[in-house]
């Protein structure tokens, strides 16, 4: 795949800048699920017992 | 052309013409400090362990974490801003900034968006004096530290190091919602191990930081003079280090630890201040800074297991 290049909105990536842009997104991803797990968690500690006392 | 344009124009695979990034995850890592937040984390750690009372594991997991990052937010700005003076210094050059693997406004952009979110996270899910203390950890290291202080006085470690000091006050105070004294010991503590540890660095490289323009201690006062100061900062450190027992929140055997450790430190100030200002080797600068390293993990470390000591009864 030497000096691959990839046609996108008129910009041609280079194959090695096409796998940098691969490698951020699976990194912000992997991020990004990381903060989804960890507000759950930090929504059930905070909640609590109290969840079950709250008033309708 | 600023001096950080012609570096990156020089060097292949720099940041394209087409302003298409070249980054790769490491180096958005690389730009969060790695090896400062861990000493960051390590005594931010400290300081929860120290504070009286105590905290769900989960919340306190996410006070060190929005800690870490605001720390490595705080590099990522430091490295935005100094990029210039990054690409002058041999010990700095490669980092993604002036070696053109991230732009500046990345850097920017990335930074800003960690600080925010590590000051409104910790907030949120801690408490609002921590999350307070963090942005001011922030603001300090990276406006009053590295855009006011860093380029204009031989000061700029002294001042800046209160923003390297602050990780333990924000740890102690995301257990107990309050700033103590003890937590101000420990501030103390790497406040006055800042500026030998800099400053034998400084001795070192004092040619990089002259190329670059920084004004350390050793390019404007002097050999000498650096010499004297780190002594007597030495002195400081070596007196701090024992207060956490003097003042009742650490051992006895703590405190003896502390004061061989502190010792150890004052006398290899000494050898510092008896080298000589041609020495090719600087070793005596060398071994301090080695030193200073180990001295103060060793010290944290010391006032972590005291403290797991006393809560497992061992010692009263």
């Amino acid at each position: 795949m030497e000096n691959a290049v990839v046609a996108e909105n008129g910009v041609r990536l280079t194959e090695e800048q096409r796998r940098r842009r691969r490698s951020r997104s699976v990194a912000i991803a992997l991020v990004l699920a990381a903060l989804v797990a960890l507000f759950y968690v930090v929504t059930i500690v905070k909640l609590g017992s109290n969840v079950a006392l709250r008033t309708f | 052309m600023t001096s950080l344009d012609t570096v990156q124009a020089h060097i292949p695979g720099a940041v394209a013409s087409d302003g298409i990034s070249g980054a790769s995850p490491a180096d958005y890592f690389a730009l969060l400090k790695p090896r400062v937040m861990s000493l960051v984390v390590f005594t931010a750690l400290t300081g929860m362990a120290l504070a009286p009372g105590g905290i769900h594991p989960v919340i306190g997991f996410v006070a060190i974490l929005c800690i870490a990052v605001g720390a490595g937010a705080s590099g990522a700005l430091n490295m935005w801003y100094d990029a210039d003076i990054d690409a002058r210094m041999s010990r700095t050059r490669e980092r993604p900034v002036p070696a053109g693997r991230v732009t500046p406004g990345e850097a920017l952009g990335f930074g800003l968006t960690l600080a925010a979110g590590s000051v409104v996270v910790l907030g949120l899910t801690v408490n609002w004096l921590s999350a307070a203390l963090l942005a001011f950890t922030i603001f300090f290291y990276v406006v009053v530290y590295t855009m006011w202080l860093k380029r204009r006085t031989p000061q700029n470690i002294v001042i800046g190091g209160a923003a390297g000091a602050l990780p333990p006050v924000v740890g102690w105070a995301a257990v107990t919602g309050t700033v103590s004294v003890e937590s101000l010991i420990l501030f103390l503590i790497i406040f006055l191990w800042t500026p030998p540890h800099f400053w034998a660095l400084a001795l070192i490289r004092s040619d990089d930081y002259a190329r670059a323009g920084v004004p350390m201690l050793p390019n404007v006062a002097g050999f000498a003079a650096t010499q004297r100061q780190i002594l007597v900062y030495a002195v400081l450190l070596a007196i701090a280090g024992v207060a956490p027992a003097i003042l009742g929140f650490a051992s006895i055997y703590y405190g003896i630890a502390a004061a061989v450790l502190g010792a150890g430190f004052v006398l290899d100030a000494r050898w510092v201040g008896r080298m000589r200002e041609n020495d090719p080797t600087m070793a005596a600068a060398l071994r301090l800074f080695g030193y200073s390293i180990l001295y103060l993990f060793v010290v944290f470390a010391l006032l972590l297991l005291d403290r797991g000591a006393q809560l497992i009864g061992i010692l009263a």
